[in-house]
């Protein structure tokens, strides 16, 4: 069964790889064509039970009692769920997933309280190496592990990042951040009129204190964002006109913003 | 509109004005009682006022009077009015307010950075709205007024960036402490480059500030004629003859060699710009005190700050003046200088020779309840 489901996913894509590569297929064509998709077919019970079919494409199961087009009760759904991945499992026992770890259940209404039993630890993360095909060496992990040289939980995709994927991700903050340092340094990128740009009254974003937002701005007269701030100061000394939410430039700002607060204890709401 | 409905800054506003216009017409005796009286309605009507408005003129009330005053305009960053009125109407207001003083001072010392970006129809502007001074004006150069064409507008307009002159028994010295190594031939940036970069204060791609080594030795044969050296000195230099924050620029890279040449005289005050907040520091013989802008103010330094400044409460970005200001200095008998904060939108605030000659144990000046953070 197993087996088959492999089948069925490889056919549909040697399918597409046929028609991309089919001499007979113009190559433009071929191109257009999105790739096919097997249609899940529900079998229809002969006595009108309602089938609910899994997403795997293949499992499916009638439900005694229900006529197909009612709707499940919560008990009735969570059975019909219960089996159908049960069903799933059977077919795919190798399938990986990490232990269901126990946790302390509260005593049912009206049950002595054993004492005596103690609820087990939970159960470590398996302590399996990662599958073939899963996370591969490729993607990192390997050396995740032999940089901290401790035992590294595992299992999972994520986390399996590599120097490389951090420097990418510090170069791109960093970016955002020297966008937020460029338009809090140009009075015309901010938008101004006047020639005023952020950085005359605020050097190193200092003043700012981006730590105490939100908070009750008192000329305001409610609570403010750290943006509804920043909008005020374009609006007003920079004669400028309010940024939206989304406005990158907005968003760069307060990337800035934050960025040269770096290590200032949050103190929402300070005066 | 009924007088209850008047805010707050409104009723600060005229009690403040009113308080100032009636001393002008009392003599000694009858201001006393007054600054009494005034400090009993300000407790009736439960005002705070940790420095009640009275505190301004202990320096007459005690009768130390000054042996003369000068008034100062600094910072004041205009960009032509088309573009930008706000800084207009802010040295507008401080031409107003020094041209209202009775009695007039000695002089107006203006201190430096005129212009934004040492633009001519910056500077020009500036020129032209001086004019309206009374009082005969000294300029000092700022490097928002050089850093363009290399100060060759300025000079045109102004005359020398460093002279020194005598005044009433004190010999005054004007320094150009705004002059930066070559930063830019080797980058290859234009004058508007070059000014842009200078004109920001949180970049590390200019120089430091300095007085440069010819100017020294200028400083150096000035002060060797002054051969009596209990003669008071006073500099004016655009940026602080010390080292505050070498980050922003609050910074003169040769201010100790500067600082050695004022040694040998008794009594030495430094009045500087460019930091835009009250400032006050003291070493050895050399009293240091910041000027207000009158464009915008500066958060203090995240560090560095000398331990004699009385910070000023946080300025109020929703009023345009707040942190804002020009002022007075009172020159004593002894050569030190009373310095009057006019905050535009505050009480005034006097830092006393006092203070700074105690080392900060005397007539402390009123504590801010909003530090920067």
């Amino acid at each position: 069964m197993k087996l088959l489901v492999g089948t069925g996913a490889l056919l549909s894509f040697v399918g597409g790889a046929a028609l991309a590569t089919g001499p007979a297929t113009p190559p433009n064509a071929a191109a257009a064509q999105p790739p096919e998709v097997k249609k899940h077919e529900l079998p229809v019970s002969k006595d009108g039970n309602l089938v609910v079919g899994l997403c795997d494409g293949e499992t499916s199961m009638e439900v005694k009692g229900v006529k197909a087009g009612q709707s499940l009760t919560r008990a009735q759904a969570q059975h019909v769920s219960g089996a159908l991945m049960e069903e799933w499992l059977r077919k795919n026992p190798d399938a990986h997933w990490d232990a269901v770890p126990l946790v302390a259940q509260a005593p049912a209404p009206g049950a002595t309280t054993p004492r005596t039993q103690q609820p087990r630890p939970p159960a470590p993360a398996s302590s399996q190496t990662v599958r073939p095909g899963g996370v591969t060496p490729e993607s990192g992990g390997a050396e995740v592990k032999k940089e901290l040289s401790a035992p590294i939980q595992d299992g999972h995709t994520y986390g399996a990042f590599s120097d490389r994927d951090e420097a990418i991700w510090a170069a791109s903050t960093q970016q955002f951040v020297d966008e937020g340092h460029r338009v809090f340094h140009d009075a015309a990128a901010i938008g101004g009129t006047v020639g005023i740009s952020c950085d005359m009254c605020h050097p190193d974003a200092s003043n700012t204190h981006p730590e105490t937002y939100p908070k009750y701005q008192v000329q305001l007269g409610r609570v403010a964002l750290l943006r509804d701030m920043i909008n005020w100061c374009i609006e007003n000394p920079v004669r400028g006109r309010p940024l939206a939410d989304g406005d990158p430039r907005m968003r760069a700002m307060e990337a800035y913003i934050y960025a040269k607060r770096k290590g200032v204890k949050l103190e929402y709401g300070k005066k | 509109m009924g007088n209850k409905f008047r805010s707050i800054e409104t009723k600060h506003h005229a009690e403040r004005d009113a308080f100032f216009e009636d001393l002008k017409k009392l003599d000694r005796r009858a201001f006393l009682r007054v600054a009494g009286i005034s400090a009993g309605i300000a407790a009736g009507l439960g005002l705070r006022t940790p420095h009640s408005f009275q505190l301004v003129n202990v320096a007459e009330a005690q009768g130390t009077k000054p042996r003369f005053s000068f008034a100062y305009i600094s910072d004041t960053h205009l960009y032509e009015k088309k573009l930008n009125d706000r800084f207009v109407r802010a040295i507008l207001k401080a031409v107003d307010d020094v041209n209202a003083l009775d009695p007039q001072p000695d002089f107006v010392l203006f201190g430096g950075d005129l212009a934004q970006l040492g633009k001519p129809g910056e500077l020009k502007l500036g020129a032209e709205i001086l004019k309206a001074v009374k009082a005969p004006i000294r300029m000092m150069v700022g490097e928002h007024d050089w850093f363009l064409d290399m100060g060759e507008l300025w000079t045109d307009l102004f005359g020398p960036p460093n002279y020194s002159f005598d005044h009433k028994g004190v010999h005054f010295v004007v320094l150009n402490s705004i002059l930066e190594k070559d930063f830019w031939t080797e980058r290859k940036l234009t004058p508007e480059e070059r000014m842009q970069i200078v004109a920001g204060l949180d970049n590390g791609i200019q120089s430091r500030f300095e007085v440069g080594a010819p100017q020294r030795e200028w400083l150096r044969q000035d002060l060797a004629k002054v051969t009596n050296k209990a003669t008071p000195i006073i500099v004016f230099s655009h940026s602080p003859l010390y080292k505050y924050y070498r980050p922003w620029n609050f910074w003169t890279d040769d201010a100790d060699e500067v600082q050695a040449l004022f040694k040998p005289f008794q009594t030495v005050t430094v009045i500087h710009g460019h930091t835009h907040q009250l400032l006050s520091n003291r070493i050895g013989n050399m009293s240091f005190h910041g000027m207000l802008s009158t464009a915008w103010p500066w958060p203090y330094a995240p560090e560095g700050l000398p331990r004699l400044t009385v910070q000023m409460n946080r300025a109020d970005p929703f009023s345009q003046f707040d942190g804002c200001g020009d002022g007075r200095m009172d020159v004593l008998a002894s050569g030190m200088v009373d310095k009057l904060y006019n905050l535009w939108e505050r009480n005034p605030i006097s830092v006393r020779a006092s203070y700074l000659a105690s080392g900060g144990k005397q007539d402390v000046p009123p504590r801010t309840r909003l530090p920067s953070y």
